[in-house]
């Protein structure tokens, strides 16, 4: 008996240990659950960081590890500088191969992040032992940095929202056209980095002012410092951030967080951003910087007036001195601003930011901003082209911000509006709106999803649970006690589950097919469909440039219209006479006229400026359109802005600008016609056509018998891209 | 087997004739070509062919229209000079045509044209300023006094250009006899100058029939013209053939409603004067040995920066026919430029063809260059440019610890002193 009821512990013991056992294990499990749900966050963004770097990579496999387009060359050619002659060498660098004559201080007027950041990259794997080549680490820097977002974007969102906001936020970032427009490799440009940093400063500004912690605040400061380092766009934050801070007042959220997080930001911030040569006093002088500075003195308005309050401690008296004080401080405020106008200590806006708050201006004063592609106001199209389901989430996620408002949702809020506003105004700045966009799209995915996902569940967990556990059973009540009026709400629920996965699968498959279509070409070099379907490669930039790097004095001086100035001081190692860095618009203005004038009058404006050769870019052959004689009305607009004697109505006719027969006299003897045209009326372009049929505008040319008199054709690319023509010597005998 | 002895011994007499011959060194031409319309001119005008002979030319002589005419082989010109004595030539043989003059000029080679008054379209085209087809050059008052003459289309010219470069520093006395075309001088053309011009009172026009308003007059008529071409290849462009010849050099002149009679006329000197500028023996400037630095340093850098002091020197020397002079003179100017000259400064020099000066480099930074831009009536033109980027300070070399700036570093460190004693106290004191 005694063994056997000594017996039965070991029969009974089992359930016990098993219970016991089973509980640890469920204590397990749950831990589990929680480090699985780690463990799955964690992977989730390992593979969100992988995905954005790798769907940036389509240049690369497509064509091959190139820089793109036109901005990228001149980074290139500085961080090339940087890592060869060093720092110093860098940050005193006087360029007297662009803008001939002037010259132009590079390590003054540029903003070296960009450059420092793939230096340091360079020097890192070099020191690794790993030798590559400084072009590909410029080539990858975007994407890299790219990927460095996404894992801000994931912070960023779990700070305003919850960790799965965040994680959808890095997804939907990571892919997000508008985004990779300017993030693909080989697009080596200052927004590759610039908005990571961008996106960093504004975390953790929201950081500490959720937090009010002095270190958040110092982490922001430097990730402001970066973000000057790194782009002009920096000035998008050093006017939200106040305006933020404006807005907080106003609806009475003050508090000494944000007194903490706003001060030590702006103060040390400004003092970084100042040992920026290109930003140096500008950052407290200037106009687009007195927002902050005023909002600044106005924290410690309002800090003293609080402080009154509390020693007074009646309010009365308290009312009467706050009347004094407010009179006194907008009084003091308004005279030093209106004095420091008056005396050009403040520098009034400038062009460019008054054309970002206006989109009108720049089309009426400011010809040459204008004339930018990428400066247009944006069409709806491109909303939806890079945008895609984001433009529709948006507002719905303004309505679960709105609907859980807090300091840190009104943060976003107040970014995705202002970006808003601005990417409409300017195709480009659709970048800055991007990240925005995706944080306020990912709450509302998120949000959406969990509440979908919560009601799911319920039902699930109701019917099973509901009889074992009494816990869990009231959980459920208490969840059901909402829903329970609703039919078919579980079909539904799924349903709107699936529509949910099914919009989102859309979305990444819109984005790749984007990537892969338009974002990728590297403009450099150029893709069409053959007649029989198969790819055709036009190299004709890179042919034309080391023609030139190759065929012509180590001095000589190339004219071109402005686009082509990086390249060709980049790949052609020649001087030019102005390039994309658009400082002097008179200088501009004269490559303008001498386009637009005729030949003679061309020649005495080259020969002031020691023109040897000319390069025009010339797509009639090809059906190239972004060519010369395409942008030939912006050269004769700025060059008139400047030489009255250029007038853009006598280069049209009735309005209606052409270059066929029509097409007005002065059209057809101009320079840049002649330097086009040249020889091209004895050429048949396309079967069934006359010759000189022009493919860019689909039309015979007017003027098909080009002499030219003062130039000579030096080079023309085998698909006649681009023309090179020599400046003869004056005649020796006159 | 006596070929291939001879062509190395031909390659070597060439090679000891080329290193006589005309060079950037030695700018006086060698080999001279006259082409003529017929044999005869070389005893009609051996006066002329005499006195280049004996100042050491190699004279050819060759009819203008000989199909074996050549001025270049295998690239290499043959002549450094050509004399065109045939006004009358239609089509020049050989392989020698208008363009190949023209070519043979652009190459830096010296050309002496005549005209006539019965001159071809060949020799005008050469020419291309030519005044009327048919046309002479009259003048009822300053015509020469002769028993045949009675068209007064023999002139004694004697306003020349006042330049002892050209016509040497001695004066000519007697009026030069010409009979031939005037030509017009295009007046938009800064190369081309008058030598000899017609008195106010001539006119072109044809003495055989009526007498219609005349295309040129006066003084505007150039009589013979020179051009200095930019690459300082020197033409002579003379309306009349017989200026050149035994019969005028040696007759005297009489200019009407003049009373000095001359024994001898103008033109032996002139034509010889000329022919010693047109050849480069005279009036050839080089410049040498341009150097920049700073003051107080010898090398040469590679790019200034604002505000230095430099140093600028460079060597002028003139061709007096038979080796280098130096070249004295007080008007030789240096230009720093950009666009616009930043500085302009006479060079001074130390008579023995060194010209030097020294300036601060302007508060300006860009790519500049040295310009020296000499031209003077005569005289081959200088034009050397050099260019030189000036750059700004860099970031250690502004000044240090101005007094001006004192008091915003007392303002700071007793800042940074304040602050950290109130941390001390706000921390510690309760």
């Amino acid at each position: 008996m005694g063994a056997k009821t000594g017996s039965s512990p070991p029969v009974v013991l089992p359930p016990a240990s098993s219970g016991t056992a089973l509980f640890p294990s469920l204590n397990t499990l749950k831990l589990k659950t929680k480090q699985q749900e780690l463990l799955i966050r964690v992977s989730i963004l390992a593979l969100v960081y992988v995905l954005a770097f790798a769907i940036r990579l389509f240049s690369v496999l497509r064509y091959e590890s190139m820089i793109h387009e036109f901005d990228p060359y001149f980074n290139y050619r500085t961080t090339l500088f940087l890592t060869e002659k060093g720092f110093y060498e860098f940050w005193n660098w006087f360029d007297s191969e662009s803008w001939y004559p002037l010259g132009r201080i590079i390590g003054g007027t540029l903003y070296p992040g960009l450059m420092v950041t793939a230096a340091l990259i360079y020097w890192t794997l070099r020191f690794l032992r790993f030798a590559v080549h400084i072009r590909e680490v410029c080539v990858l820097t975007a994407p890299f940095f790219a990927s460095n977002t996404t894992i801000v974007a994931y912070f960023f969102g779990k700070e305003i929202w919850d960790s799965g906001a965040g994680l959808v936020a890095a997804a939907l970032i990571a892919i997000c056209p508008g985004y990779i427009s300017r993030s693909v490799a080989g697009s080596y440009d200052n927004e590759g980095v610039a908005i990571f940093a961008l996106l960093l400063t504004f975390y953790l500004f929201v950081k500490a002012v959720n937090t009010g912690s002095l270190a958040w605040a110092l982490a922001s400061a430097f990730g402001y410092f970066y973000m000057v380092s790194a782009w002009g766009g920096y000035v998008f934050i050093i006017n939200l951030v106040p305006l933020y801070v404006l807005v907080l007042l106003v609806t009475g959220r003050y508090s000494m967080r944000l007194y903490v997080a706003y001060n030590c930001m702006y103060v040390l911030g400004m003092l970084l951003a100042m040992q920026i040569r290109f930003v140096g006093f500008q950052h407290v002088q200037s106009g687009e910087h007195m927002a902050a500075m005023g909002v600044f003195f106005l924290l410690q308005v309002f800090y003293f007036l609080d402080w009154v309050k509390f020693t007074l401690n009646d309010p009365k008296l308290f009312y009467s001195f706050l009347r004094i004080a407010l009179t006194c401080a907008i009084s003091v405020g308004s005279l030093a601003l209106g004095v420091g106008m008056a005396t050009g200590y403040i520098s009034p806006w400038t062009g460019r930011f008054y054309s970002l708050l206006d989109p009108t201006y720049a089309k009426d004063h400011i010809p040459i901003i204008a004339s930018v592609s990428e400066h247009q106001p944006t069409a709806w199209s491109s909303f939806m082209f890079d945008f895609h389901i984001l433009l529709f989430l948006f507002p719905a996620g303004l309505y679960f911000c709105f609907k859980r408002l807090s300091d840190a949702t009104i943060f976003i809020v107040m970014y995705g509006l202002t970006s808003m506003y601005f990417a409409g105004v300017m195709v480009r700045l659709i970048l800055v709106a991007a990240p925005a966009v995706c944080l306020i799209s990912s709450i509302a995915v998120s949000a959406t999803l969990k509440n979908l996902t919560m009601l799911i569940r319920a039902k699930n967990n109701a019917t099973p649970m509901g009889s074992s556990k009494g816990a869990s059973l009231k959980a459920s009540a208490k969840a059901s006690s909402f829903d329970q009026p609703l039919p078919y709400q579980r079909n539904v629920a799924i349903a709107l589950l699936l529509g949910a996965f099914y919009l989102l699968s859309r979305y990444a498959i819109h984005c790749t097919w984007v990537t892969s279509e338009a974002y990728s070409s590297p403009s450099i070099v150029l893709a069409a469909r053959g007649a029989h379907g198969g790819r055709v490669i036009f190299d004709d930039y890179r042919e034309a440039y080391f023609w030139l790097r190759k065929n012509t004095p180590a001095d000589a001086k190339i004219m071109s219209w402005w686009d082509y100035g990086y390249q060709i001081t980049a790949m052609g190692n020649r001087t030019v006479i102005v390039d994309n860095n658009t400082w002097n618009n008179t200088h501009i203005a004269t490559v303008g006229r001498a386009m637009s004038s005729y030949e003679d009058e061309a020649y005495d404006i080259m020969k002031s400026l020691d023109v040897d050769y000319v390069l025009v870019v010339f797509g009639g052959v090809t059906g190239y359109s972004s060519d010369d004689i395409n942008k030939f009305l912006w050269m004769v607009r700025i060059g008139g802005g400047v030489f009255p004697v250029i007038k853009e109505p006598e280069y049209l006719v009735n309005g209606e600008y052409r270059v066929d027969k029509g097409a007005a006299p002065k059209m057809l003897n101009c320079l840049m016609y002649k330097l086009s045209y040249y020889r091209f009326g004895e050429v048949t372009t396309e079967y069934g056509k006359p010759p000189g049929y022009d493919r860019a505008r689909g039309v015979e040319i007017g003027n098909k018998d080009v002499k030219l008199e003062y130039l000579e054709e030096a080079f023309t690319t085998s698909n006649w891209i681009i023309r090179i023509y020599k400046v003869k010597p004056p005649k020796n005998r006159w | 087997m006596a070929k291939m002895l001879f062509l190395p011994l031909f390659i070597l007499l060439l090679c000891s004739f080329e290193c006589e011959s005309f060079s950037a060194e030695n700018p006086t031409d060698r080999r001279l070509l006259v082409l003529v319309d017929d044999l005869a001119i070389r005893s009609s005008h051996s006066l002329f062919f005499k006195f280049l002979e004996s100042r050491g030319y190699v004279v050819e002589f060759r009819l203008a229209d000989d199909p074996k005419l050549a001025l270049q082989r295998y690239g290499h010109y043959l002549y450094d000079g050509l004399v065109i004595f045939s006004p009358s030539v239609q089509r020049f043989g050989g392989s020698l045509d208008q363009a190949a003059v023209l070519d043979f000029v652009d190459a830096g080679h010296d050309l002496i044209l005549a005209a006539d008054s019965y001159a071809s379209d060949l020799i005008r085209g050469i020419a291309s300023e030519c005044g009327d087809p048919d046309a002479v050059v009259i003048d009822h008052v300053g015509y020469a006094v002769s028993e045949i003459d009675g068209e007064h289309t023999l002139i004694a010219a004697d306003d020349f250009i006042q330049s002892d470069v050209i016509l040497g520093e001695k004066k000519i006395e007697a009026p030069v006899l010409f009979r031939g075309i005037g030509h017009s001088v295009n007046p938009a053309s800064t190369l081309v100058l008058k030598v000899l011009s017609a008195s106010p009172s001539a006119y072109s026009a044809s003495p055989k029939t009526k007498l219609s308003t005349p295309s040129i007059t006066g003084s505007t008529i150039a009589l013979v013209s020179v051009v200095q071409a930019r690459n300082n290849a020197r033409m002579l462009i003379s309306g009349s053939l017989d200026l050149f010849s035994n019969r005028f050099l040696r007759s005297g002149v009489l200019k009407a409603g003049s009373l000095n009679k001359h024994e001898k006329s103008g033109n032996e000197q002139f034509v010889t004067e000329i022919s010693k500028w047109v050849f480069h023996e005279r009036g050839h400037l080089k410049a040498v040995n341009v150097t920049h630095h700073r003051v107080a340093e010898l090398a040469e850098p590679a790019m200034y920066r604002i505000n230095d002091d430099l140093e600028y020197s460079i060597e002028i020397y003139e061709w007096s026919g038979s080796s280098w002079k130096p070249y004295v003179a007080d008007d030789v100017q240096v230009q720093f430029y950009m666009m616009s000259p930043y500085v302009l400064k006479s060079l001074s020099t130390d008579l023995k063809g060194l010209y030097f000066t020294s300036f601060k480099v302007p508060d300006v930074y860009g790519v500049f260059q040295f310009k020296v831009e000499y031209q003077r009536l005569g005289f081959t033109s200088l034009s050397l440019s050099k260019q030189i980027p000036v750059r700004p300070f860099r970031h250690n070399e502004y000044e240090r610890f101005i007094p001006a700036a004192f008091p915003y570093y007392g303002a700071s460190f007793s800042t940074m002193a304040g602050f950290f004693i109130f941390t001390i106290v706000y921390l510690y004191n309760k």
